[in-house]
């Protein structure tokens, strides 16, 4: 008698509902005939990987993601959005000239991508790690030793964009 | 840990099914009588005048953009701080750095009168 | 400790019952977090009756005092009118946006309550990020005022939408880098630890009033203070402001769809003061909270205590102070409160690694804390004066208009 695959757990029921609903959402951002509704849908998509991250144990990244990207960057998204007139009412078809170019492109990252995570060998389970606050910790040691490096240019990177913006007003201006 | 944001999955669904709950249930207690005038969209008592779209100012964009270069710096040290206890002096000297680095960005935008609401 | 004890009663007991582990988890979280959901929506109730009390009293009125003691019932009787009203839909507003705002608005602040720790042991659930959880939560609340002011396809709607985002992206950044501090000090982002942190335990009985505010203040009264602004009351009502944009983002909606926004804003301004009960003034700790089966049930009376302290002084600020504008509003967040939050960030990052004793560290702190803010003062004193002197000197007699308006958000009250 054949064996039958064992039956799914219940957070990998979960997992699947987080990866089809960032999907769905992802596919609503490109087919949304209204570039507001695209935005909404990219909210939708990004708080869908924060759940995919808490699924994955990282609770950590999966805030960040939420503050970050839904908190700051959609709402940055939407302003850039709102300020042009056409974009905010009128409706917009989800194919433009440039299409067919970009969905090989589409296709191309996609196979590359499938055959990189195809090509590592995943081990089976993970070593199990200390879900709490010293993984946390840890990253904000591996932050200021090991990647300090990383993360003063991070800290220059924000300069830059700090200044940057003040371009932005002037050119507005 | 998974078994703690079960708890907030649960409360997720919970907390948007009951303000749904509501509304729906004002739809159904509620009369329903629309009519052209009621549904016109309230502008100080006349006729909507144009479109709605507004000008929209620069001014917040550029917010929005300070406010990203921040709230990217807090979540930064916010994992330093917690492991604070446990940094070396070089650390420090690190994580006092990098916040200078953002103190210089926003004594920058302070004098080119970014911050100013024009 | 990973779990919460709170739910260990009822998965026990549904165990014992013979129902599957994983069920019985399942069902003790679904039962709990009914609860919270329900107390979120129905202590809107409760606050609303304080608001309109205190206001009240503040202007010398009785306020509600017809149905119930004191007027308690009334408005149980405005929801019960709300909730009959019909529901006008605005033409030409966009179905998606304009029906989720109202529902996603009153979700950002109850799912918040999921971290708020009542007493010893009864959170509903103590997560390892929790204060960066509601940070990061509190965005919803940004989106569907974004979206309620463009569904709604009306120009003072949208006006007060753009506004809300603005102010609330302004003063989240003060109020994180002022969490931050709090994380600083005592190392860890869940509020079960940083409560208790704060207990005071000499010889073996825990005093409990080792609050960090006392040690911060001018990290508590920053986030005193974006607290009004995220809670949109009145020195930072200008998103609502009744005279310019008639009622904010939410003018196009009506009924129960109104209901909403209005009990979002309400809890969201009492969630705010629990969460600074919590960081600065010690959230459940009090004397005598360590003590065996009295302990938390003490701790939930102080927890209580304390956050509806805060809310009534929330209310108080809110009936004294006139509104302001929005450059100043703008001004107060980015000049003031960011650097002010940063100096203390800083301060404190260096004097926390000085080689004395924690409690050199901690008066150190206090007067870094004391430090900033007489810069701050002296500073905003001297910026006043030279403002006022512009103002009157360019046109004397109307000098005073603008200074006279008084927020009139209270018409409805």
């Amino acid at each position: 008698m054949p064996e039958l695959p064992p039956l799914p757990t219940i957070s990998q029921l979960v997992f699947t509902g987080f990866a089809l609903f960032t999907c769905a959402s992802a596919l609503g951002v490109v087919l949304a005939r209204n570039l507001f509704h695209g935005a909404l849908a990219l909210v939708a998509t990004l708080f869908g990987v924060a759940g995919l991250y808490v699924m994955l144990e990282a609770e950590f990244l999966a805030v960040s993601q939420v503050l970050v990207y839904v908190g700051a960057i959609a709402t940055l998204i939407t302003f850039a959005i709102m300020l042009t007139r056409s974009m905010m009412y009128g409706k917009t078809s989800p194919l433009n000239r440039q299409w067919g170019k970009t969905g090989l492109f589409a296709v191309m990252i996609f196979l590359a991508l499938y055959g990189f995570v195809g090509s590592i060998p995943w081990a089976d389970s993970a070593p199990a790690v200390l879900a709490d606050e010293s993984m946390i910790a840890a990253l904000g040691v591996e932050f200021v030793t090991n990647y300090v490096v990383a993360f003063e240019v991070m800290g220059l990177l924000l300069l830059v964009a700090l200044v940057g913006a003040v371009m932005l007003a002037r050119d507005n201006n | 840990m998974l078994s703690q944001y079960a708890f907030i999955l649960i409360m997720a669904a919970i907390a948007l099914v009951l303000p749904l709950a509501a509304i729906i249930l004002g739809h159904i207690l509620g009369p329903r009588r629309p009519d052209a005038v009621k549904n016109a969209v309230y502008e100080s008592g006349v006729e909507t005048i144009g479109d709605t779209w507004v000008q929209f100012r620069a001014q917040y964009y550029l917010i929005g953009l300070v406010f990203v270069v921040f709230d990217v710096e807090a979540i930064f040290l916010f994992p330093i701080a917690i492991a604070y206890s446990q940094l070396s002096l070089f650390a420090v000297f690190a994580t006092i750095f990098f916040i200078v680095l953002l103190v210089i960005g926003l004594l920058y935008d302070w004098r080119k009168g970014a911050l100013e609401w024009q | 400790m990973q779990g919460s004890t709170w739910s260990d009663g009822i998965v026990g007991l549904l165990t014992g019952l013979g129902l599957p582990d994983m069920l019985a988890l399942g069902i003790a979280y679904g039962i709990g977090a009914f609860i919270l959901v329900n107390f979120g929506m129905v202590s809107a109730l409760l606050l609303i009756w304080i608001t309109r009390k205190a206001i009240s009293r503040m202007q010398d009125r009785l306020g509600p005092n017809r149905l119930g003691p004191y007027g308690l019932f009334q408005t149980v009787a405005d929801a019960a009118k709300l909730i009959s009203k019909e529901i006008i839909t605005p033409s030409q507003s966009d179905f998606l946006a304009y029906n989720a705002a109202p529902i996603l608005s009153v979700f950002g602040v109850l799912i918040l309550l999921a971290v708020v720790p009542f007493a010893p042991g009864l959170v509903g659930m103590d997560l390892n990020v929790g204060v960066l959880f509601v940070v990061a939560l509190g965005s919803i609340g940004v989106m569907a005022a974004l979206m309620a002011g463009w569904g709604s396809n009306n120009k003072y709607a949208l006006l007060a939408g753009f506004r809300v985002v603005a102010q609330l992206l302004s003063y989240e950044i003060p109020m994180v880098l002022s969490i931050l501090t709090v994380v600083l000090v005592t190392g860890t982002m869940s509020f079960g630890r940083i409560t208790e942190f704060q207990s005071l335990t000499i010889g073996g009985f825990n005093l409990g009033i080792g609050w960090l505010g006392i040690m911060m203040p001018a990290a508590m009264l920053i986030f005193f203070i974006s607290s009004l602004a995220e809670a949109e009351l009145t020195p930072f009502d200008l998103l609502e402001a009744e005279s310019e944009l008639i009622a904010g983002f939410h003018i196009e909606y009506s009924g129960m769809k109104f209901a909403m926004f209005f009990l979002a804003q309400f809890v969201n301004a009492w969630v705010l003061s629990a969460l600074m009960a919590v960081l600065f003034l010690g959230g459940w700790q009090g004397p005598g909270v360590g003590l065996p089966v009295i302990g938390p049930i003490l701790g939930l009376g102080y927890f209580f205590i304390k956050s509806y302290a805060i809310y009534v002084l929330q209310q108080w600020v809110r009936g004294t102070f006139p509104r302001i504008r929005i450059d100043q509003m703008m001004y107060f967040a980015w000049k003031v409160l960011v650097p002010a939050s940063v100096a203390l960030i800083v301060v404190q990052a260096i004097v926390q690694k000085l080689p004395v004793p924690d409690p050199v560290i901690y008066a150190f702190i206090f007067l870094a804390n004391i430090g900033v803010i007489w810069v701050v003062v002296t500073a905003l004193q001297r910026y006043i004066k030279s403002a006022t002197m512009g103002t009157k000197r360019s046109f004397e007699p109307a000098g005073l208009i603008g200074t006279m308006q008084k927020a009139d958000t209270y018409a409805m009250y």
